[in-house]
């Protein structure tokens, strides 16, 4: 069987994780590498694994070293069973062992399967009370507000990764024309399901935390769900769309969602 | 049968060893601050290893019973009490109901874990029972514990009734009944004041000036005040980049030691956030994070660079003390 090894270097953050890098730069192409070598591991997961964590360019897998230690252990032993070998075994450590498992993983026929894409749409209502500052985003970018709605619902965007808060997703695809610097003064409370744009960023706050987004809108539904398994509504790889609801809807999803 | 808080102390907290296989949703780790104090304190009450430990930060909470509990305290010294008399740690201690243990102000290390035979009876959340302070989740209600706070408790486990039935073979009428022997200084991490520290190259280590890798490992850092579970900010000879980095976010871990623009390296511990932006020169092993947990702010800190083998080795000599404190509990009580 062919082996190829897509372009990955591979780094130990620690004793207890491997980071595998793809590239240095954020881009699509390079972030498929990250989402296919993710869903490789939930699908195939190596001996030792724990979790992977995608982010931008690479993934991170974090192992337990102990359990490879000891899975070694019983291979030198079968071995010297089975050689009589007189010198002791080669014993390689977890962090070798590891790499070695996902260069084999990665490299494999079934890395080059195409990943199915999901898109999750997202409502929102925009403006108003839920959008203190889609005015100033519309008037430092030269457009009406209804275009700034327009522009940042027709887009589709890619969940690079989630990170900074539970269920917190970094989304690429933002129109640079729509682009606003945070807020010099932060807010001290941005309530959850907050969306907002950071420069050329935008996101959607899963908890209430303090926070220097300009907030354009706010979403009924849950990012976060602790109760659930998985505890997040997006994850890694999605496709995300936003559209326009109106406040009355707002306020009817708020209704069913308790019910 | 229930555990009554009567002071919370500074910062008390139920952990466990952390939430794992979460972190590509942003959920933290958490956990214990000090695994290996709060594994040994589980292992000496019949526990596994990773049973719910309480926590408790510089100054100790006070707690009473209102049934017999098999408790045992490890980590830092807070000066144990148990109805005013000093108790002993590191080992298994029968208390009756009414009892009132108390844990003051620490005299060595930082953190004192409780644990108690059978655990606590908390419910899992994403499969762990470490608070996750920021998220409000976990834990007891996703909190610090405060005065009033009652928390059920479970029944000893069975290796827990064992000893238990050891331990009431002792005197009688005292305020507890314990065990002379206790877990050997040999078998516990290298718990001291102004530690030197083993790390590993981090992943942007060949980004650092020459000079800057070289100060890492030879110039000490103070812990600055502002250190607690998310992080120790250090202060010391800063640290450079040998040229300007446009780093994306990438993840971090127990122990990442980050360098942000100030130069002034930061050691992301259990509540750090799943990843950062900021460029990572070293990680310091996993078999030295308690030593770091129990060091005070205003000591120093000296790092010592060593191989991932090698570090990967003192993590396994740590399985094995652990295993073997496990086992001698067992081949003693049963």
């Amino acid at each position: 069987m062919v082996i190829i090894i897509p372009y990955c270097s591979m780094h130990p953050l620690g004793d207890s994780a491997i980071i595998v890098k793809f590239g240095e730069v954020i881009s699509l192409d390079i972030h498929t590498q990250v989402t296919r070598a993710a869903e490789l591991l939930r699908q195939h997961p190596v001996a030792g694994f724990l979790e992977c964590v995608p982010a931008y360019a690479s993934l991170t897998v974090y192992y337990d070293s102990v359990q490879l230690w000891k899975a070694e252990e019983k291979r030198l032993k079968n071995n010297q069973c089975l050689t009589e070998a007189s010198a002791p075994a080669r014993r390689d450590s977890p962090y070798q062992i590891m790499t070695e498992a996902l260069q084999k993983l990665l490299g494999s026929a079934d890395s080059e399967a195409a990943i199915p894409m999901q898109t999750v749409h997202i409502p929102v209502c925009y403006g108003g009370q839920y959008g203190e500052d889609l005015e100033e985003v519309a008037a430092k970018n030269g457009l009406t507000t209804e275009e700034v709605v327009a522009i940042h619902s027709s887009a589709e965007y890619t969940v690079y990764m989630l990170g900074f808060a539970p269920g917190f997703p970094y989304l690429g695809g933002m129109s640079r024309s729509i682009a606003m610097p945070r807020k010099s003064s932060p807010r001290p409370l941005i309530p959850a399901g907050s969306v907002g744009i950071a420069g050329e960023q935008t996101g959607i706050y899963p908890l209430a935390t303090p926070g220097g987004w300009q907030l354009i809108g706010r979403t009924p539904i849950a990012l976060f769900l602790p109760e659930q398994s998985p505890p997040a509504l997006l994850r890694a790889g999605q496709i995300v769309k936003f559209y326009s609801i109106s406040s009355d809807e707002y306020d009817q999803w708020e209704v069913t969602s308790c019910t | 049968m229930h555990l009554n808080v009567l002071h919370p102390g500074l910062l008390t907290t139920i952990q466990d060893r952390g939430r794992i296989g979460m972190q590509q949703y942003g959920v933290i780790v958490s956990g214990a601050m000090d695994h290996f104090a709060h594994a040994a304190a589980n292992l000496l009450v019949g526990n596994d290893k990773d049973q719910p430990t309480i926590e408790m930060t510089l100054i100790g909470a006070t707690l009473s019973f209102d049934a017999p509990v098999l408790l045992s305290i490890c980590g830092a010294d807070m000066s144990p009490e148990i109805d005013g008399i000093p108790v002993p740690m590191w080992r298994p201690v029968w208390v009756r109901a009414g009892s009132v243990l108390r844990l003051g102000r620490a005299k060595q290390g930082c953190r004192s874990y409780i644990a108690l035979s059978g655990g606590v009876a908390l419910p899992l959340v994403m499969n762990s029972y470490a608070t996750y302070l920021r998220a409000g989740i976990g834990g007891y209600e996703g909190r610090a514990l405060q005065q009033g706070d009652r928390i059920g408790l479970r029944e000893v486990t069975s290796l827990g009734a064992a000893i238990v039935q050891q331990l009431q073979k002792g005197a009688a009428g005292s305020a507890y009944y314990t065990e002379k022997w206790f877990v050997s200084l040999e078998a516990m991490p290298n718990y001291r004041r102004n530690p030197v520290l083993r790390v590993v190259e981090g992943p942007e280590y060949p980004c650092f000036m020459e000079k800057s890798r070289a100060q890492l490992c030879t110039t000490p850092y103070r812990i600055d005040p502002h250190s607690d579970r998310m992080g120790y900010t250090l202060t010391g000879e800063a640290l450079h980049l040998a040229a300007s980095l446009e780093m994306l976010s990438d993840s971090v871990t127990f122990g990442t030691i980050q360098v942000p623009p100030s130069g002034q390296p930061v050691i992301l511990m259990a509540d750090r956030q799943t990843t950062g932006g900021y460029p990572r020169i070293a990680q310091v092993i996993t078999a030295d994070l308690p030593v770091l947990a129990q060091t005070p702010i205003g000591d120093r800190l000296t790092f010592q660079l060593v191989s991932i083998e090698e570090a990967q080795q003192l993590l396994l000599n740590e399985h094995r003390d652990l295993e073997y404190l496990s086992l001698s509990i067992r081949m003693k009580y049963t």
